[in-house]
């Protein structure tokens, strides 16, 4: 007994030698490798088509080099000007410089939109020197204010050095409805230039009233269904299933057929007799009618995750509710309603996230005020191409998405996402 | 490995399907699309094909250089020959997007005067040649009946207790708030000046504001025409090509007023890198000479650039009772309240004013 | 419908067929676009509404004139003889034949690309093996959840400074990327109900890790790298949002072609393409269908 206690354990061996725990160790590592590999291709992939783009995009809302890489003499001036004395003799001259050679390589119009994305109304400014600037002759200061009076606005040479600013806040102040100033730092914007935020709002709002509605209407049909034998209840899901496959955009026309004054709906009413033929309702093209389709659009994505929470909830709770003398509402709320808790907090998440970065209908039946902000984003990639602007607004709102999509996985867990 | 052979077959009946994707187009000209390319077509594109025996592709776009951009800056120029607006000639010259066009090249006119006489002034630009001179009116449906006096000023549009009803208009600062301005008194010599200040936008925007809750914003050409068909709005402000389209081609009776109207002129623009340049150049200066020009007129109301086309306008190609000089924004009856678009004006101020309009409309 | 247990009040069997009509109402507001394009697309007017004519169902209201149409669009000579010259014309030409041509062989392409990429990957995220699991999950399913616009415009910057934008690689890359959430899902989602013991079961009889996927693993989750298929497939041919900022005018899709008809020419020849669309979708379902129901016959379970 002492003799087998104070013996030394031997490490355990495999069939060639190693030691097991070293063997195993080696195993385990050749099924990670081979687990890896299997998701590394999906990986690099998805890092260089999509994940790449979006931060090389996001990049540039905060980093616009236009001003600096056409203007190269004009910026090293800028950078030392303190912003409040008035420019002197080199910072006009590095000026003519530079739009000299702009002008030539045909890259003035570039610095033009960028300076007048800060201080509207200078495009033609720098435009007009330009054609002018090689004729031009020293004391600079002098001839480029003859050339132009407007050079002599220090308004003009503050907005320079900011755009000059290779790595700049102005573009998310934009966004937030402020402006970036050299002497004031951070101010709001005009009154009347305030876009941004309130557009902000509309979407949460209307986003909020769409995850709300769906959740009203989708709630019942989600108990039909998770009630009904399944028989019946496969039958009425086609007319769940149907509009999830069909197109975003013959679901999106449908609507404007249906909602039109000159629609399906409106030629009812006329026809029943509720509203006489010239004061017919006005259901697109406003925010009424992009509640309308984004609501029909995204029902069954409440629809679905609903059902299957409901599905696994057994009827005999309920009854047995009901034997311990609960009213039916009663029982509904104090017993039903709380095991679907989860289900509603998926599907209503989902429907959030989906619906406030939504572009297609709101463009298409959206009108004025029934715009969202992906649209303004729209805007600025294809319309006003300012694309760093688009950048600023796109981080705002994607920060804001997966704030809500960390939320949802903390909630109900991105491996749990059922679709049916 | 069967699924691994029926993956190869798959792709490449694929392939089979596309393969004729590929077209052997030897110009792609874009344009804006409807009754206005029709025009284009049957002026331009089959007397060029039937002289020079090469194919043209005719694409529709929106507007903007949002496109002409992508292509270039990616360094994949699909598109030859772009018919544009004059700001986005001048801004998309200017951020270097477009190949020169050397007007030497522009053929003289019958009787001898050369091109750059010939053309009408402003239309000739370092990447550009205008090739119509286009104007926004507004509209009415004179069929639907109504107890009306007939409009007859800009005033009369913003008018709502004389003329009840929703009203079209586009959907951008532009022309919008000149109009406003048109109505709410001011001359036309001095509309840009207006709105150049503070005060002249703000009395713009109040002038809008008597109509806002009325109006249904368009932003394609072929809107106007039906919003006004399907009884959507009472007025639309419309571009007059359109307009005259609808009512003599597809039989609506629909009217004009042309007390300040703003015209404007639309070029033919090439895109840097585009692989066709000599067959571009070819099309742009075959296009823009005097018979093709007047050749156009015939198809849609819009003026010619250049003066010696105008003499020889006719009429209207499937109807020959319509004289279509009567037709053109340039007409001395149509011309008479006329202003015309300041491409510089919108140039510097575009940007800052599409923000307060969309801030306005957003209220 | 199922007999109403007898302890039901009279509040009861009220609410119950009030209930009952409501949900019609849902259901009908559900189906009620879909149901409305279809007469609308044999309208003989070119208008987005029902004409008196169609409401009494005269026929000369209805023409199928809207689907010649579809044929006819940019043809050089659409009113030639119809032969085989014609037929060429329309082949090639066709503005929507084009269309339909393009979104099969993107959606085809994006299809195989994420469905091979993603069963894969789901494969290896379900090993538990698999370090850093969560996290490289998110990443995999983010292009689901990131809004689209900020996709499409980080593609539309991204890819034009490597020369990729306007081109079909482009639009096959941002399809594909588009697909693969849906293929991890619903792949996931079957390896979940996975037998692990049958994989050890096969290598105990000698087989390689590559001979076990083959016979053992992929006969079992093809339902779900089918299903996974058809949502990325349909996910690929729905898609304009990417389309509209990555492709050039010759790599147009049906809904590319479908957003410029309602913004920019306004011609009913959309409606008719979205009836086509909507019987694709039909029979798609109807394949899930049957899909689901042998998966559920192999597993045992089966509907009353």
């Amino acid at each position: 007994m002492a003799n087998s206690q104070t013996a030394p354990l031997e490490p355990i061996t495999a069939a060639d030698g190693t030691p097991l725990k070293k063997k195993l160790a080696q195993a385990l590592f050749r099924s990670r490798v081979r687990a890896v590999s299997l998701v590394v291709p999906l990986f690099a992939f998805v890092m260089a088509s999509f994940v790449i783009p979006i931060f090389a995009l996001m990049w540039q809302g905060v980093y616009n080099d236009r001003f600096s890489s056409h203007m190269p003499n004009l910026t090293e001036q800028l950078t030392v000007w303190d912003g409040l004395t008035e420019p002197d003799e080199i910072m006009y001259e590095a000026l003519v410089a530079d739009l000299t050679t702009a002008r030539a390589d045909r890259t003035i119009g570039r610095v033009a939109t960028r300076v007048n994305q800060e201080y509207p109304g200078t495009r033609s400014l720098f435009t007009s020197t330009a054609r002018k600037a090689k004729k031009l002759k020293p004391p600079f200061k002098e001839s480029v204010i003859k050339a132009n009076k407007k050079w002599d606005n220090i308004k003009v040479w503050q907005a320079m050095k900011i755009t000059s600013q290779d790595l700049t806040p102005g573009f998310y102040a934009t966004a937030l409805d402020g402006r970036y100033t050299v002497d004031q730092g951070f101010v709001r914007q005009d009154e009347n230039r305030q876009i941004y935020v309130k557009l902000f709002w509309r979407t949460m709002l209307i986003s909020a009233t769409v995850m709300g509605l769906c959740l009203l209407l989708g709630y019942p049909v989600a108990y039909l269904l998770a009630t009904l034998p399944l028989r019946t209840s496969n039958l009425l899901m086609i007319m769940v299933l149907l509009p999830f496959w069909t197109s975003l955009l013959v679901r999106t026309t449908a609507w404007i057929a249906i909602l039109q004054s000159q629609g399906v709906i409106n030629d009812l009413m006329v026809f029943l007799g509720i509203t006489a033929d010239d004061a017919r309702f006005s259901l697109i093209y406003n925010m009424t009618g992009t509640i309308i389709a984004m609501t029909h659009i995204l029902l069954p994505f409440m629809i679905l995750p609903l059902y299957s929470v409901m599905k696994t909830i057994p009827p005999s709770y309920m009854r047995a509710a009901r034997s311990l003398g609960a009213t039916p509402t009663m029982a509904f709320i104090k017993v039903y309603m709380p095991q679907t808790i989860p289900g509603i907090g998926a599907g209503g998440l989902l429907v959030f996230i989906l619906a406030i970065g939504y572009y297609i209908t709101p463009a298409l039946v959206g009108g004025q005020d029934g715009q969202l902000i992906s649209n303004m984003i729209a805007y600025h990639m294809q319309k006003s191409l300012n694309w760093s602007l688009a950048a600023a607004l796109g981080g705002i709102l994607l920060a804001g998405v997966l704030v809500l999509y960390w939320a949802y996985d903390k909630v109900i867990g991105i491996d749990n996402m059922k679709l049916g | 490995m069967s699924g691994l052979t029926k993956k190869i077959i798959a792709i490449a009946g694929a392939s089979a399907f596309v393969s004729g994707a590929a077209m052997a187009a030897d110009l792609t000209v874009v344009s804006w699309g409807g009754a206005y390319t029709k025009s284009q077509v049957e002026a331009y594109h089959k007397p060029w094909m039937a002289k020079t025996g090469k194919a043209i592709v005719s694409e529709d776009y929106g507007g903007g250089i949002a496109e002409i951009k992508a292509q270039v800056e990616s360094g994949n120029v699909t598109w030859d020959v772009v018919d544009v607006e004059l700001s986005d000639a001048i801004r998309a010259c200017d951020e270097g997007l477009l190949e020169t066009i050397d007007h030497s090249i522009l053929p003289p006119s019958p009787d001898g005067t050369p091109a750059t006489e010939d053309f009408l002034p402003g239309t000739l630009h370092d990447c550009a040649v205008a090739n119509i001179v286009w104007s926004s009116v507004y509209a009415y449906d004179s069929s639907k009946t109504r107890n009306w006096n007939k409009p007859t000023t800009m005033a009369d549009f913003f008018n709502t207790k004389a003329y009840p009803g929703k009203r079209g208009m586009r959907k951008s600062p532009k022309v919008t708030m000149e109009f406003a301005l048109i109505a709410d008194g001011v001359p036309v010599s001095e509309v840009y000046d207006v709105l150049g200040t503070e005060e002249g936008v703000a009395r713009a925007f109040a002038k809008l504001d008597t109509i806002k809750d009325d109006v249904v914003w368009w932003e394609a050409g072929a809107q106007p025409p039906q919003l006004l068909a399907d009884g959507e709005v009472v007025f639309s402000t419309a571009w007059n090509g359109r307009v005259f389209n609808a009512k003599n081609a597809e039989g609506q009776s629909f009217e004009m007023v042309w007390d300040g109207q703003i015209y404007d002129l639309d070029l033919w623009v090439i895109p840097k890198g585009s692989k066709n340049k000599e067959a571009a150049l070819d099309f742009v200066a075959f296009s823009t000479a005097t018979e093709q020009l007047a050749a156009q007129a015939s198809w849609i109301s819009y003026g010619p650039a250049r003066a010696s086309s105008e003499a020889r306008i006719g009429t209207f190609h499937s109807d020959d009772s319509i004289n279509m000089a009567e037709h053109m924004p340039t007409a001395a009856a149509n011309f008479k309240n006329a202003l015309q678009n300041d491409f510089e004006f919108w140039a510097d101020n575009a940007d800052q004013l599409n923000e307060r309009f969309n801030a306005w409309l957003s209220k | 419908m199922a007999k109403l247990p007898p302890y039901t009040s009279t509040g009861e069997y009220i609410w119950h067929y009030v209930y009952r009509s409501i949900c019609g109402l849902i259901f009908l507001f559900l189906i009620m676009p879909i149901i409305v394009v279809l007469p609308l697309s044999f309208n003989v007017e070119p208008y987005f509404s029902f004409t008196k004519g169609m409401l009494n169902f005269d026929p000369a209201a209805y023409s199928l004139r809207w689907y010649e149409d579809i044929l006819r669009n940019g043809m050089k000579a659409p009113d030639a003889p119809f032969d085989w010259a014609w037929l060429a014309d329309t082949w090639n030409n066709g503005q929507w034949i084009r269309a339909i041509r393009n979104s099969f062989f993107i959606g085809i392409c994006a299809t195989l690309l994420s469905t091979a990429l993603g069963t894969l990957a789901a494969i290896g995220l379900s090993r538990s093996e698999m370090p850093y699991r969560r996290l490289v999950m998110s990443i995999l399913i983010s292009p689901m959840i990131v809004p689209l616009i900020i996709t499409a415009a980080g593609m539309f910057y991204f890819y034009s400074q490597v020369h990729l934008s306007q081109t079909y690689l482009g639009v096959i890359m941002a399809h594909a990327v588009l697909g693969t959430p849906f293929v991890i899902i619903t792949v996931t989602a079957t390896l979940v109900g996975f037998d692990k013991s049958l994989v050890r079961a096969s290598q105990s009889l000698g087989a390689g890790a590559v001979t076990t996927f083959r016979k053992v693993q992929m006969p079992l989750i093809i339902p779900g790298v089918i299903s996974g298929g058809l949502f990325a497939f349909i996910t690929s041919f729905d898609e304009v949002v990417a389309v509209l900022f990555l492709a050039s005018p010759e790599q147009r899709t049906i809904p590319r072609q479908m957003w410029s008809g309602i913004r920019e020419q306004i011609s009913p020849t959309i409606l008719a393409v979205a009836t086509l669309l909507v019987v694709l979708s039909i029979i798609l379902l109807t394949v899930l269908e049957l899909l689901r129901r042998r998966s559920e016959r192999l597993r045992g379970i089966t509907s009353s």
